[in-house]
């Protein structure tokens, strides 16, 4: 019995150990000491900001970086930090942050629902409630501004790009994300589109590879094996371009500038693009985690006592292509 | 005389039936067939060069030795595991990402980009190594000494290991430019053969080896069939269940090698992911009894074989690689069925039937 009751304790001890460790730390207070000094300034913006964590990926590592740059005392902010994946967690941020009184809530939402209540609270304390990278399932009249990526248009503009490329036929490798993720269905929408509309347009394989690299290598290994002839490989990420270019290197299969086939990947991480400078590859998509300016041009808007001329902002995003990149836009672009 | 005569007929044929290394083989021997039916393209070898100009087969036979291989070296750890503590280790896909960032860190050192590595391969795959005999520890101190439930103990692993994967090397994302460190998973210059085979095929001869010439096969199946029974015998089944978990965390550490090497780098989130539930099928798939005992290591690594088999036809015929766990569901629950006493029984009993009315016929 002892045993038993000593068995179980340690089961709850290392239950909560393992949940501790699954979920990040959410360090709310990170600026604490700041928002007390603002607070007798009187002169900062109060922002509370919420976001996922930045462990997540480095598209959420670099926008965190970029929203950290961005609101500080320097800049007239006054800034405190939560960071969660899970949509209570948050929430019950948000509720600390009106709690606190601050002037803005920035938020981007873990989960699209459940955020009604607490935006309301928000807007009757006199908050204004600004989202940024994930749109939300809530009335629009309770925010007052989304910044967001336009994921069908960056699928447009890499196919567009495709399409400039003039072969004579597209044999395409479709590589998807994670199905249904708002990332897959933008870039998935705008290949399948085109691939209807053109007679020349053929998908070889269309799998979907979950973001995993290790995937991406499988499945188009398994095209080579199968001996189908194919000349450009559109992976919906830099990770699953990573897999495929793996795959065709062991079996000599040339590709980026001046090779047989046409690699395209997403998200501009550094190491992408430096693959893009080598010619390695041929095209890489942004999906710019780069918000806090569009939020900060948002803010000074609001503080003029003026309404932002939209709503929805959707943020620039451009297309790299191996030819005409430069070294700088590696440094610039490059999360 | 008859007696004798009557055994030696009736043993070689349903004798190769009631081995239990006939399970793999008739799956792969199924698999191979309707392969050989729908296209039998499928047992193409082609030679070629890679873009380093090195000479390399490709095929899918080879896409099978070569990702069957570090499956197979799992199923190697996961039979003891299972042999002894009757349950499965359910976190090695976590330890692989554990192993792997280890491994990348210590070649690394600061730097996540080094043009050269800081410390030779070897070491890094030692401390690798040593690292994920450490996890296993901790894993196998839960089951053994804490009695707790394998799949339960292994569980903290689990959802914990990629986290700190990512921790260990502070969520940077490291990638290796030395091709040496490639060869791996990859292929060795002027070698045809994917490496990952020859590192399977050396874990398996040092596995056998120590099966052979030491106690530890015979100690670990005494455990796992009566626990009590081989305390009376003077074994100490805590430590054998601890140890077969120490000897998992070091096959991890041999496959964490070889998925780091595949792409030069790691993703914390995906690397090895699922691949536990590979490694637990191979085990079944070899016949083996999941609730522990008895164990047919031959017949576990052809299972891991025989898994890859079945993923790489899956991926031949362009079924959705998000469906290929449902592929693989039914296979387990083919062989969960066939193997439930029940059923066993009902078979058993079925081929006397058969038996006798053949040796009726003889006899007539």
């Amino acid at each position: 019995m002892k045993k038993k009751l000593l068995s179980a304790a340690l089961i709850l001890a290392l239950a909560v150990g393992a949940v501790g460790c699954g979920a990040q730390p959410a360090p709310e207070d990170s600026s604490a000491d700041a928002a007390e000094a603002g607070a007798s300034d009187g002169e900062l913006i109060k922002v509370g900001i919420i976001n996922n964590d930045p462990n997540e990926s480095g598209y959420r590592t670099a926008n965190d970086a970029d929203m950290q740059a961005m609101f500080t005392e320097e800049n007239g902010y006054d800034a405190s930090f939560a960071y969660s994946l899970k949509n209570d967690e948050q929430i019950a941020a948000a509720q600390k942050f009106i709690q606190d009184e601050v002037d803005y809530l920035l938020l981007s939402a873990a989960d699209t629902a459940g955020w009604d209540s607490v935006l309301q609270d928000a807007q009757d304390a006199g908050i204004q409630v600004i989202l940024f990278d994930r749109t939300i399932d809530a009335d629009e009249s309770l925010y007052a501004a989304s910044i967001v990526s336009d994921m069908d248009a960056e699928g447009q503009t890499a196919v567009d790009w495709l399409a400039e490329q003039g072969l004579d036929e597209y044999n395409i490798i479709h590589i998807q994300g994670v199905m249904g993720s708002a990332a897959q269905q933008g870039r998935t929408g705008a290949l399948n589109a085109k691939v209807e509309a053109e007679s020349n347009w053929n998908i070889v394989t269309q799998q979907t590879a979950e973001w995993n690299a290790e995937k991406a290598q499988q499945i188009v290994q398994s095209v080579i094996d199968a001996g189908t002839p194919f000349n450009v490989i559109y992976a919906e990420n830099d990770d699953m371009a990573k897999g495929a270019v793996a795959a065709l290197d062991a079996k000599g299969i040339t590709h980026g500038v001046d090779g047989d086939v046409i690699i395209m990947g997403f998200d501009t991480n550094k190491w992408a693009l430096q693959e893009l400078v080598d010619g390695n590859w041929n095209y890489d998509g942004q999906c710019n985690p780069f918000q806090a300016k569009y939020i900060d041009e948002v803010i000074k808007t609001l503080e003029k006592d003026e309404t932002p001329e939209e709503k929805v902002i959707v943020m620039e995003e451009k297309g790299f292509d191996a030819a005409t990149i430069t070294q700088e836009d590696v440094d610039n672009y490059g999360i | 005389m008859e007696n004798n005569s009557k055994k030696g007929r009736r043993g070689l044929l349903p004798g190769i039936f009631r081995n239990q290394i006939f399970i793999p083989i008739a799956a792969l021997v199924v698999l191979a067939l309707f392969n050989f039916a729908a296209d039998p393209s499928f047992f193409r070898i082609s030679f070629g060069l890679n873009s380093a100009g090195n000479p390399v087969l490709s095929g899918y036979l080879i896409t099978i030795l070569d990702y069957g291989s570090e499956l197979a070296i799992l199923a190697i750890g996961m039979t003891l595991v299972t042999a002894a503590s009757g349950g499965q280790d359910i976190s090695v896909g976590a330890a692989i990402a554990i192993a792997g960032s280890v491994i990348l860190r210590v070649l690394c050192g600061h730097n996540s980009r080094p043009e050269v590595l800081q410390t030779p391969i070897i070491v890094a795959f030692l401390v690798g190594c040593v690292v994920a005999m450490l996890f296993g520890a901790f894993n196998g101190v839960l089951v053994a000494y804490f009695r707790i439930q394998p799949m339960v103990a292994t569980l903290i692993l689990y959802t914990a290991g990629r986290s700190i994967a990512a921790w260990i090397n502070n969520n940077e994302l490291p990638i290796i430019s030395q091709p040496s460190f490639g060869y791996f998973g990859g292929f060795i210059p002027g070698i045809p053969i994917p490496t990952p085979f020859f590192i399977a095929v050396g874990c398996m001869i040092v596995t056998f080896i120590v099966l052979k010439f030491t106690t530890l096969g015979l100690y670990t199946q005494s455990v796992g069939i009566n626990e009590s029974s081989s305390r009376l015998n003077g074994l100490n089944p805590a430590f054998i269940k601890f140890l077969s978990f120490v000897l998992l965390g070091l096959c991890v550490a041999v496959a964490g090698l070889i998925k780091v090497s595949r792409l030069s780098t790691i993703n914390y989130s995906v690397i090895a992911k699922d691949i536990e539930m590979d490694a637990i099928l191979a085990v079944a798939l070899g016949g083996n009894a999941l609730s522990g005992g008895k164990f047919n290591m031959a017949s576990s690594i052809l299972g891991a074989y025989v898994i890859q088999f079945l993923t790489t036809t899956l991926y031949k015929f362009n079924v959705q690689s998000d469906a290929l766990p449902a592929y693989k569901a039914v296979v387990v629950i083919i062989l969960v069925v066939m193997s439930a006493p029940t059923v066993r029984e009902k078979l058993s009993s079925l081929g006397k039937k058969i038996r006798n009315h053949e040796a009726k016929e003889v006899s007539m």
